[in-house]
């Protein structure tokens, strides 16, 4: 077993467990119809994901943990997304600009991934990456609408990257973890994907006529487990029934 | 296991498995089998059916799967083995152009990767997307603009 895949591969899969959860939560509570479908069928492709992730994740490691054994029943410090996954719904522009500053990242990230001289993880990087290029098309264009919509959504949607921006540099910031995966070839540093992800979002604020926040401090801990207040509430929402009746199958 | 059963039957029995969620095409039609074998595991013969998924979260792909076991085993096939096979990942670019004119005659517009999407009753090609997401995973919502009818669209994938 290489602890740095089984590392890495948690990461991949809590990034996407954990943004499809807090997506889920708009299911049923969408401003418009469509809008729920399409929430739904983000959170759908993400959870999909996730499981391609985290059954690799269970066979890397050989303690014979299944994906479902990993999603339910890890507590919030063995969780390794990101912080920017775990930030509150919010509002509209709060929800949307969550998803296309991650969209952004996500696709770039996935890109190098399908290049990964490991065959499974490259695989479920190209099958990722469509669903992730459309994701970050729709996430796009609604930090366009709400940016260059009425004065009211412009001051939210400025407000939303604002408060979300600080949670940006944890997406570029390498660990052993990277490095040592980057020199086999297996994954990337995340350095390499801030020049993409800048032009997209650069090119996205300067349609939607909003400013790019200034980089200043960062909050960083969630790729280690050390995370925010939100997590745990994230998963005792989703774990709750799984926990109750462990035994129990659909 | 009939040692008459060749893969040709076995492709054309997989032909009559519907789509769970879109029951006028089959599983062939939309390209998610990508291989039929006949292999010796353990001495006996394995019909080996090679299946990728199309979106990572459509619900639709475990019921295929269990579709598709199903159909082999009702035409006496009794050793069944299905891979998941994730790369090259599922396209649109696969469906069969069968599959194509059965999902027009249905009311939803196939894929076009060169040309622009047309309404599949009027073939009209002023429609506009209502919804970049519909009922499926698969699917987007357009609306004619010529006659006025809304229709499903199958994303180009």
């Amino acid at each position: 077993m290489d602890p740095a895949l089984v590392e890495f591969l948690l990461r991949m899969g809590d990034n996407a467990l954990v943004l499809g959860q807090r997506v889920a939560g708009w299911t049923g509570h969408a401003p418009v119809i469509e809008e729920d479908l399409a929430l739904t069928n983000v959170a759908l492709d993400l959870i999909g994901q996730s499981r391609l992730w985290l059954a690799y994740a269970g066979e890397c490691e050989g303690r014979g943990r299944s994906d479902d054994a990993l999603a339910y029943f890890r507590d919030a410090h063995e969780f390794r997304n990101v912080l920017l996954v775990e930030r509150p719904n919010g509002n509209y522009a709060d929800t949307m600009g969550r998803q296309f500053l991650f969209d952004a990242w996500h696709l770039e990230l996935l890109r190098a991934l399908a290049a990964s001289r490991d065959a499974r993880v490259s695989g479920i990087a190209q099958k990722a990456e469509r669903e992730v290029a459309y994701h970050v098309r729709r996430s796009g264009d609604w930090v366009i609408r709400l940016g260059d919509g009425t004065e009211k959504s412009h001051g939210l949607m400025q407000a939303a990257l604002d408060e979300l921006w600080p949670y940006t540099g944890e997406l570029f910031r390498s660990d052993d973890v990277d490095r040592a995966l980057a020199a086999q070839g297996i994954a990337c540093e995340l350095e390499s994907l801030r020049d993409a992800w800048s032009r997209r979002v650069d090119g996205v604020l300067a349609e939607a006529t909003l400013a790019r926040p200034k980089d200043g401090w960062m909050h960083s801990g969630g790729r280690s487990g050390r995370h925010s207040e939100h997590l745990s509430y994230v998963l005792a929402e989703m774990q709750s029934v799984p926990r109750a009746v462990p035994a129990e199958r659909w | 296991m009939p040692a008459t059963v060749t893969t040709a039957d076995v492709w054309a029995w997989l032909g009559q498995v519907p789509d769970p969620e879109i029951p006028v095409i089959s599983v062939v039609d939309l390209g998610i089998v990508r291989e039929v074998a006949w292999t010796h595991d353990d001495g006996a013969q394995t019909l080996r059916v090679t299946i990728t998924p199309t979106y990572s979260g459509c619900p639709a792909t475990r019921v295929i799967e269990r579709d598709i076991e199903a159909a082999l085993r009702e035409h006496g096939v009794e050793r069944v083995a299905l891979d998941v096979r994730l790369a090259p990942p599922w396209t649109t670019d696969w469906l069969s152009a069968e599959g194509r004119e059965k999902l027009r005659a249905y009311g939803i517009a196939p894929p076009e990767r060169a040309a622009a999407v047309a309404c599949p009753r009027c073939a009209s090609l002023d429609v506009e997307p209502i919804s970049w997401f519909g009922s499926t995973p698969c699917k987007a919502l357009y609306r004619c603009k010529s006659c006025r009818e809304p229709f499903d669209h199958f994303k180009c994938h």
